[in-house]
C-alpha cells in the first residue's frame, strides 16, 4: 500500500512546516480559526488524523496556556512526528508573524510620526476598542446566562481588582485558580457524602 | 543589555505561562509587562501594537513579543521575547497531550477552567476600557473638557455596527482609520 505513513519520516517533516508555514501566514481571526484550517488540511486532505483526534487537539489547545494557534500546531506535531515534529509544526507556525512584526516594527517608528499615518491610526484606535468591548459584551452576555452566582462573583471581583484597584493580572489568576480548585474539592466532598 | 534581553524573556514567558483561552487573554497580560511593570512601551503604543496584531496573522502574544523584542533589542530581542512566550505553553501542552492519553477525565481542571473563563473575561474588559479610555483622553488627562469628540463618536458608532449589524471588525477598522484620517485632511 503506497499510504502517506509509508513517506519517509523527512518528507512527512517538510510537508508538515510547509503546511503550517501556509496556514499560518493567511489566517486572521484568531485560535479557532486556524484550527479549523489545520482540520482541512491534516484530517481531510493528508489523512493524518482522524476528525475525533482534532476535537481532542483543539479542546487541549484552548484549555491550555498561551496562544490557541501555537498549541494546537504542538499537538499536531507531536501526533505527526514526534518530538521532531513538534518542534518543525511550532517553528513553521511562529516564522510568518515573526517576519511581519519584525518588519513593521523597522518602519513603526517612521510610520507613527508620519501626520498622516498617525492619523489613521488614531482613527484605527478607535475601531480595535470598539471591536474588544464587542468581543467582551458576547463573552460577557454568555457568563450571565451561567446562571452561576460563582462565575458572577468571580467576574465581578476580577474587573474590580484589575481595573479600580490595579492589581498585577497573574496574582488575579492564580487566586481565581484556586477557588477553582476549592470549589472542585468542596463538589467532590459532596458528591461523596451523598 | 543582558539583563535587559533577560528580563525581556522572563516577561514574556509570564505572558504565555498566564494567558489561557486564545485571542484576547493575553492582551491583560502584555498591558501589565510592557506598559505598567516595565514601560517599554506607551499606552499609545500598545494600543498601536494591539491594532497592528489585530490585522496582520498570528497570535497577538507573538505578535506582541516580535514588536517589544525588536525594539528593545533588535531581532535578537523578538527571538528571545518570542521563545520565553511559548516555551511555558509548549512545555504545559505537552504534558497535557500525556495526561490526556493517560487519564482521559480531568474534572479538576474542567473545574478550574470554567472558574477562570469569567476572570478572564473580566481582564479583557479591563484592558478594552483602558484602550478606550486611550481614544476617550489621549492626553491622559480625564476631564469633560479633555474629551476627545471624534474618538469618542467613532467607538460609538463603531460599537454598534459590529454588535448590532455583525460587521467585519478588519472593515471597521479600516473605515476608522480612514475617517479619521479624512476628518483629518478637512479640519487641516
Amino acid at each position: 500500500m503506497e499510504s502517506e505513513q509509508k513517506k519517509p519520516a523527512a518528507r512527512r517533516l517538510v510537508k508538515l512546516f510547509f503546511s503550517m508555514l501556509y496556514i499560518s501566514a493567511f489566517t486572521f481571526g484568531g485560535g479557532f480559526v486556524i484550527v479549523t484550517l489545520m482540520k482541512r488540511k491534516f484530517v481531510d486532505e493528508l489523512h493524518w488524523m482522524t476528525e475525533e483526534e482534532m476535537l481532542d487537539i483543539a479542546a487541549m489547545a484552548q484549555s491550555s496556556p498561551g496562544a490557541i494557534a501555537v498549541n494546537a500546531a504542538n499537538l499536531v506535531g507531536w501526533r505527526v512526528g514526534g518530538f521532531a515534529g513538534m518542534l518543525t509544526s511550532v517553528i513553521a507556525t511562529i516564522i510568518p508573524p515573526m517576519a511581519i512584526l519584525t518588519v513593521i516594527s523597522i518602519f513603526y517608528a517612521a510610520f507613527a510620526s508620519n501626520p498622516y499615518v498617525s492619523q489613521a491610526l488614531r482613527g484605527m484606535q478607535a475601531g480595535v476598542a470598539a471591536v474588544i468591548l464587542d468581543v467582551v459584551c458576547g463573552l460577557g452576555i454568555k457568563e450571565f446566562h451561567s446562571h452561576s452566582a460563582l462565575r458572577l462573583c468571580i467576574l465581578g471581583a476580577a474587573f474590580i481588582a484589575a481595573f479600580v484597584l490595579d492589581v498585577n493580572v497573574i496574582y488575579i489568576i492564580l487566586a481565581t485558580a484556586l477557588v477553582g480548585v476549592i470549589s472542585a474539592l468542596a463538589a467532590r466532598k459532596r458528591g461523596g457524602a451523598k | 543589555m543582558t539583563a535587559n534581553l533577560w528580563q525581556l524573556f522572563l516577561s514574556f514567558m509570564q505572558v504565555g505561562m498566564f494567558s489561557i483561552g486564545g485571542g484576547y487573554a493575553a492582551m491583560p497580560f502584555i498591558r501589565s509587562q510592557v506598559v505598567s511593570l516595565h514601560g517599554w512601551l506607551t499606552m499609545s503604543e500598545f494600543t498601536d501594537l494591539v491594532t497592528i496584531a489585530e490585522m496582520t496573522p498570528g497570535p497577538i502574544a507573538v505578535n506582541a513579543a516580535t514588536f517589544v523584542g525588536n525594539r528593545l533589542a533588535g531581532f535578537t530581542g523578538a527571538i528571545v521575547a518570542t521563545m520565553g512566550c511559548i516555551l511555558p505553553s509548549c512545555l504545559i501542552v505537552s504534558l497535557l497531550a500525556y495526561l490526556y492519553r493517560k487519564y482521559r477525565q480531568m474534572d479538576m481542571l474542567q473545574n478550574v477552567l470554567t472558574c477562570l473563563r469569567p476572570a478572564v473575561v473580566a481582564l479583557i474588559a479591563s484592558a478594552g476600557l483602558e484602550i478606550l479610555r486611550q481614544v476617550i483622553w489621549p492626553g491622559g488627562v480625564i476631564s469633560l473638557s479633555e474629551v476627545d469628540v471624534i474618538g469618542l463618536v467613532m467607538a460609538v458608532a463603531a460599537f454598534i455596527v459590529l454588535r448590532w449589524r455583525k460587521w467585519n471588525p478588519i472593515l471597521v477598522m479600516l473605515l476608522c482609520g480612514a475617517a479619521r484620517l479624512g476628518i483629518g485632511l478637512i479640519i487641516g
